[in-house]
């Protein structure tokens, strides 16, 4: 699918009818079906992998047609699936019952902002679901049906419900709003468990989930690969810094296991990150392992199901057991760290075979992390730079005029906000807030998490990005920012294309896809190293860009 | 159209009200049956839903944090919008059931041409919602008054603060006019929104109409028809002593009045009202952010949901990972292999 040139798109986005430019739809939410057409939609999950993960009703099927080959009896399957729920999360049986439709939260969501689709109002998308609940539990249900707002369960609803699920990224800025904190990430997780039942997923998340499960990793790298490619960044470090370091895999017997996301060694501009990984516990002496079993911190779990979650997560911990390390740090990654800080410790703990997590460089305890025993890279290296053992040349990040993009999980799933701005703080020359609605715990998606960031879908993933793409131009106006820092591999991964679209290359260089570039914190902690040996009067980054020349004196 | 059948509804209750209130046989029927039949309803209701929401465990802690968490001790923590103590949580629940502190963070989001997307502040819903809900409950604890005796301590107190405008005797309370006109409020607010006329339900016009109802037919009591108080007084603390007793005479409107308030009690915990007791559920709200620090137990994890083993892994890729020097569990079979297996 082709997507529109930006400038259509700008007009678009300010001018077509919808619900957020101020149209108002003629028909009633219920009486308007899904329709699916190339670009709107994932591609459904690949039989081999949906037999892989041993998923029921493998089959080849097309959204677009009408039948969706739904196996016999599938309502059933569906109403039974939504009351075993209902019995495993009280969350979602009170936020079955408990919405009032205030609409705060209506024009909260990114989904919303970019598409103007009532059905991303997030309490429109809770009322896919909650309608069918009405009509299976609510008391006058018989008599007052459509006046209560339920309605049976449809293929026409099943539709729904697979277009929209796949519309959400399971942010939770819905529900920082929410005067009942209804978390519609939790409506998301359910409908999609439900979908599952009887066979619908996309592929991009189910393929990624099967690579992590049998190879370690989502990108499906085999020991071997996973290596080589750290191995080329020891290479390109050399080149720039003169520096040997030099990363272990599958060491027993290491102090610390590092589990970071696989984008981080595959591809850019994550890599660059993984190359301040590697000069940063090069620089302290950590004795740390890489492992290439449990080779990728993310968890398509999460976007699939709690149990999915579970069994990909579990690697984490075995592999911690296996190899004897004392404690496990993180690397840079949002959906990852919800997993880790929210479901790690309950799914696959107690980690009692680890010890509390002590910094072996300044002797600090994470006593925060004292019984998941797994520590947050920024966490980590925040708490070195207030000991003063890194030495730090923020000049070396001149050519940087960063803003700090909160990414979602970490933020509304784990209070991690101040972490990454103490280290820009030691690591940049100046940086810059974008707008106080955008950053912070009302953090806006990169517009393609959860398992969304798939090429058929570009127009839309642009358009859920458009809040955070206009927050950033905000400051890149105002202030000049050239750098868009994150912790983040999605993000990484998600919003170098939503930069390259939204602010396209103004300068002269030929080579520039976009005016700002997406860089992790720890790209610019290993830039701003002092290394002890590395070569005289550096003059490149770790993207081997040239450095603003040190002023005389 | 949505608001119809409320509407209608409403009507209908007041029309019941009113008639079955002319008669003396008949108010017995709605002044005394009705009413403690809907007690009961609510009380038992509100309970069942309370235990239904209670029997579902909470597998997981997923606070909503909305602010910096406990980390190092350099890094200032904000304690009540990201709480990490019990203490703390209760801070948080505080500020949301009496402050409504999430719906004070509502903004508007508008997009201009650019496109531009620009944030204003809103601050009205919260205005009306917080002025809604303090009415009504000012309004619930000045009605203590017809059922005790003696009259506790803190109603009169209430009466003197909400009659402090001094107008009219009896005083006007300003708890009557601003329940009605943030019932108002919201319900204008439902009708000329686009998008909040979009979500309404039948569910969500029928309470406000209904409570505006209750305000209404409350305020014209005591000031247009001026019903006897001492006589309605007689008849409600029949509900308390068990024993019926109607003085006779109350004007009809005293009877609309208890019918509207009878199907507010009868409706309220089959409905979104529950909110009432579901904000105290609400697990991204009641929990502490502490999953990394203490262990959550999930009642039904399991057990049988093991990892891809890492033996399982090595075998798969045992050749390759010795070629590459990364350390085995097993070594290779010494005899070298008779064919080369094709990876997909």
């Amino acid at each position: 699918m082709a997507i529109p040139k930006v400038e259509e798109l700008r007009f678009n986005t300010a001018h077509e009818a919808n619900m957020f430019t101020g149209a108002i739809p003629r028909k009633d939410w219920m009486d308007t079906p899904a329709v699916f057409k190339e670009g709107n939609y994932a591609y459904p999950t690949k039989v081999e992998i949906q037999e892989y993960h041993k998923f029921p009703n493998a089959r080849e099927w097309n959204p677009e047609d009408d039948d969706w080959l739904l196996p016999d009896g599938w309502e059933k399957i569906i109403m039974d699936g939504l009351k075993e729920r209902l019995g495993k999360f009280r969350s979602l049986k009170v936020y079955m019952d408990i919405c009032v439709r205030c609409g705060a939260c209506a024009d909260k969501c990114h989904f919303f902002l970019g598409t103007g689709d009532p059905k991303n109002m997030p309490v429109l998308r809770a009322e896919l679901l909650r309608s069918v609940y009405r009509n299976e539990y609510s008391v006058g249900r018989k008599i007052l049906g459509k006046m209560l707002g339920a309605r049976p369960m449809t293929v026409g609803v099943l539709k729904e419900w697979f277009m929209y699920a796949y519309q959400c990224t399971e942010c939770r800025r819905c529900s920082v709003f929410c005067p009942y904190g209804i978390d519609t990430a939790e409506i998301t997780m359910m409908l999609r468990e439900l979908l599952h039942l009887v066979g619908i997923g996309i592929n991009w998340i189910l393929e990624p989930a099967a690579n992590s499960n049998r190879t370690g990793n989502h990108m499906g790298l085999q020991p071997h690969t996973f290596k080589d490619n750290i191995e080329y960044l020891v290479d390109d470090i050399k080149e720039i810094t003169g520096i040997d370091v030099n990363p272990t895999f599958n060491r027993k017997g290491a102090e610390v296991l590092f589990i970071t996301p696989s984008a981080d060694v595959f591809a850019e501009p994550g890599i660059y990150t993984a190359m301040g990984y590697l000069l940063l516990f090069e620089h302290i002496g950590l004795d740390y392992t890489f492992s290439t079993y449990a080779s990728e911190g993310g968890n398509f779990g999460l976007f699939t199901s709690n149990e999915m979650m579970k069994k990909l997560n579990a690697k984490q911990y075995a592999e911690a057991k296996r190899l004897g390390v004392k404690w496990i740090l993180g690397g840079e990654c949002g959906h990852m760290w919800r997993v880790i800080h929210q479901y790690m410790d309950t799914m696959n703990g107690p980690a009692d075979f680890l010890q509390v997590p002590k910094s072996p460089i300044t002797g600090t305890v994470f006593e925060n992390a004292a019984s998941t025993k797994m520590v947050h890279i920024s966490e980590f290296t925040a708490d070195l730079i207030k000991h003063g053992k890194l030495k730090l040349d923020p000049q070396r990040n001149a050519h940087r005029v960063p803003t700090f993009h909160d990414s979602c999980n970490p933020a509304r799933a784990m209070g991690l906000i101040d972490e990454p701005r103490y280290i820009l703080d030691a690591i940049v020359p100046k940086w810059y807030e974008m707008p106080e609605n955008t950053i912070r715990e009302k953090t806006y998606c990169c517009g393609s998490g959860t398992g969304l960031n798939t090429g058929e879908i570009m127009e839309l993933r642009m358009r859920s990005g458009l809040p955070r793409a206009n927050a950033v131009e905000h400051v890149y106006r105002k202030h000049g920012v050239n750098a868009l820092a994150n912790v983040c591999a999605i993000d990484r991964a998600t919003l170098q294309p939503l930069m390259e679209y939204w602010m396209p290359p103004t300068g002269d260089n030929p080579m520039a896809t976009t005016d700002v570039d997406v860089i992790g914190i720890s790209e610019m902690v290993g830039n701003a190293l002092v290394m002890d040996g590395e070569i005289e009067n550096r003059d490149q980054g770790l993207r081997f860009e040239e450095l603003v020349p040190r002023e005389e004196g | 159209m949505k608001v119809l059948n409320p509407f209608i509804a409403v009507l209908v209750l007041i029309a019941a009200g009113g008639l079955l209130g002319m008669s003396q046989g008949t108010q017995f029927l709605v002044g005394i049956v009705l009413p403690c039949v809907a007690f009961l309803v609510f009380i038992v209701g509100f309970i069942r839903k309370v235990l239904d929401w209670s029997s579902s465990p909470v597998p997981f802690k997923i606070p909503t944090t909305c602010g910096q968490g406990r980390s190092l001790s350099f890094i200032k923590e904000d304690r009540f919008d990201c709480p990490t103590t019990k203490a703390d949580v209760i801070v948080r629940m505080f500020l949301e059931v009496f402050l409504f502190r999430s719906l004070f963070r509502n903004t508007r989001a508008e997009v201009h041409d650019g496109p531009k997307i620009v944030y204003g502040s809103s601050i009205w819903l919260w205005l009306m919602g917080i002025s809604f809900h303090y009415a009504f409950l000012t309004i619930v604890l000045r009605h203590m008054r017809l059922f005790t005796e003696p009259i506790p301590f803190f109603v009169p107190v209430i009466e003197y603060l909400d009659g402090f405008l001094q107008i009219g005797a009896p005083v006007l309370f300003a708890s009557g006019l601003i329940l009605v006109g943030a019932a108002a409020g919201l319900m204008a607010r439902r009708l000329i929104m686009p998008q909040i006329r979009y979500i309404s339900l039948p569910a969500d016009y029928f309470p406000l109409l209904l409570i505006m109802a209750i305000g209404i037919t409350g305020m014209l009591m005591r000031h247009f028809y001026r019903v006897d108080i001492t006589q309605v007084k007689q008849l409600t603390m029949g509900f308390v002593s068990f024993s019926w007793n109607n003085p006779g005479g109350i004007h009809p409107i005293f009877f609309m009045h208890v019918m509207l308030v009878s199907a507010l009690m009868t409706y309220f915990p089959f409905s979104k009202l529950m909110h009432m007791g579901g904000i105290f559920f609400s697990p991204t709200r009641n929990m502490a952010n502490d999953t990394r620090a203490k262990r959550h137990i999930n009642p039904w994890n399991d057990p049988n949901i093991k990892p891809h083993s890492y033996a399982a892994y090595e075998d798969e890729f045992r050749e390759f990972m010795v070629g590459a020097g990364i350390p085995v569990d097993k070594e290779l079979p010494p005899e070298p292999a008779a064919t080369e297996e094709e990876e997909k």
